[in-house]
């Protein structure tokens, strides 16, 4: 017995070997019924654009921007800005009377090219406005489409409700 | 005149069967493989994926021939023709079917009915060496001089057992007409019965000479990036590719006409067809059997691995050279004793 408790097998000797067994042809034999039985086997493959992949609500697909109540919950600090090692976020902060907070991003941007997805971001936020999706399919034409502004990044509550309950947990 | 005529109609259905069977041998060979692996393989071209091949081969012939400026461009463009037309040549002297009366005309249902059959084969065989090894060499790249050398030195290894374990064959039948090979074998005695070994090396070696897996080396992906076509692309590497599988598709046919009955449907002649039905039975027959074989090529390969360019030789001249000698030694014998 080894150490991780599986049965060492024992040593096979080219020279134990009979001729039979030396010639490959059983061994040939059997791996070409193994790769007959596979054949019989149900399949693996996921019929990607019919058949959609939704992650579990772990996953880090692209950083989206809580919307509570109509209103994004960001408060414009920054930190997000701050930490995100790609340099992808850029906020503008502006401030307003209106609203139950002080402050709001007045522009609200992420480069997806830049964005490396790492979830930086969402771990600094403090008012956990900024959070990863599951969404993972990202397709641009051209690089100017691939700045996020505040309209795309914008998602409700219900939408993200089994990441913010993730995030809840393992906090 | 009239022999003239029905030799060039049945090279023109020949050839577009054949072309036909190999475009879409690729579509089965990755099905095949799909299958091995517990996946589903191509099937978002036309329904069930069957118009991948088409696609591909239009795909190639759009592609941009490359030639690379330090190659030989003579020979770079004539070793694909060589290795394709040696490959689909030599199906002409393949029987496929008895004979058949068709418009007053007595038609024989193979191409060229040469007396020589065999030794014809084995002289094209050995062709085929020269489109691996020229490409490879006027590619003027080491990995594609590398890939011909390989091809070079393994055919040359191959290309004696499998005659050895041909001969065994003509013994047996007295004849090198592929034709009277394939009478001999009425019934079930096939030559795989007769001359088991002998079946064995031949299987081998045309696996060796089709430069399938276990023994592509020559095209060894992992050391050689693509081996003697790594410089070739758009349609001259096609040409290549689909010569590789119209080298499969001869072997196969040879493996069935010399070993496996050709074209006889056992006992057929006691079922009293009338000709004509008789004849579309044989054709079915050699469809079907060569079909087995092209699929136990498909399978071999998905099962065992590439062997190293050691053990390569040691097989083809430690192993299947005395085997297949072994095989003559022993058909001989039975012969003296009466037994065939």
């Amino acid at each position: 017995m080894t150490t991780n408790g599986q049965q060492k097998r024992p040593q096979i000797r080219k020279k134990d070997l009979s001729l039979w067994q030396l010639s490959y042809i059983p061994e040939i034999i059997k791996g070409m019924f193994l790769t007959f039985k596979q054949i019989l086997r149900p399949k693996f493959t996921r019929q990607y654009p019919e058949e959609h992949w939704t992650p579990p609500s772990s996953y880090r697909g692209r950083p989206v921007l809580v919307e509570e109540d109509g209103v994004e919950r960001c408060v414009a600090c920054g930190l997000c800005a701050r930490v995100c090692p790609a340099l992808a976020i850029e906020v503008q902060a502006s401030e307003t009377e209106e609203l139950a907070k002080e402050r709001y991003p007045e522009r609200f941007e992420i480069n997806m090219l830049r964005c490396i997805f790492c979830g930086f971001c969402e771990e600094a936020c403090p008012e956990e406005a900024i959070v990863m999706s599951n969404e993972y399919e990202l397709v641009f034409s051209n690089q100017e489409d691939a700045i996020f502004g505040k309209e795309k990044l914008l998602m409700t509550t219900e939408q993200l409700k089994e990441r913010l309950e993730f995030l809840k947990e393992s906090r | 005149m009239e022999f003239f005529i029905i030799s060039v109609i049945k090279i023109v259905i020949v050839l577009l069967i054949i072309l036909t069977v190999v475009a879409n041998l690729v579509y089965v060979e990755r099905k095949v493989s799909a299958a091995i692996q517990n996946r589903i393989g191509p099937n978002r071209v036309g329904p069930w994926g069957l118009l991948q091949s088409p696609a591909d081969v239009l795909k190639l012939f759009i592609k941009e021939d490359i030639v690379p400026s330090t190659a030989n461009p003579f020979i770079h463009s004539l070793a694909p023709v060589i290795s394709i037309s040696v490959a689909l040549v030599t199906f002409a002297v393949v029987p496929f079917g008895g004979s058949v009366e068709l418009f007053g005309h007595q038609v024989k249902l193979m191409i060229a009915d040469v007396n020589i059959g065999v030794l014809y084969i084995l002289a094209l065989t050995s062709l085929g060496v020269y489109g691996v090894t020229l490409s490879g060499w006027s590619s003027n790249n080491k990995y594609s001089l590398l890939g011909g050398l390989r091809a070079a030195a393994q055919l040359i290894s191959y290309e004696l057992s499998l005659g050895l374990s041909i001969i065994g064959v003509v013994m047996i039948s007295g004849s090198l007409e592929l034709d009277r090979i394939v009478e001999m074998q009425s019934g079930f005695q096939w030559n795989a019965f007769l001359t088991p070994i002998g079946f064995i090396t031949f299987i081998v070696a045309s696996f060796a000479e089709t430069n399938r897996l276990p023994f592509d080396l020559p095209e060894a992906e992992p050391e050689l990036v693509g081996g003697y076509h790594t410089e070739y692309s758009g349609m001259k590497f096609g040409t290549f590719f689909l010569a590789e599988y119209a080298n499969m598709i001869t072997a196969s046919s040879l493996i069935v006409t010399l070993f496996l009955g050709g074209w006889q449907f056992p006992f057929l002649e006691t079922f009293g067809l009338p000709a004509m039905m008789a004849t579309v039975v044989q054709v079915l027959t050699f469809v079907t059997k060569v079909a087995f074989v092209l699929f136990f090529f498909i399978w071999i390969r998905w099962t065992i691995p590439r062997f190293r360019y050691d053990q390569l030789m040691n097989l083809g001249w430690k192993v299947m050279l005395p085997l297949a000698l072994v095989n003559l030694v022993i058909t001989g014998g039975l012969i003296l004793a009466g037994l065939f």
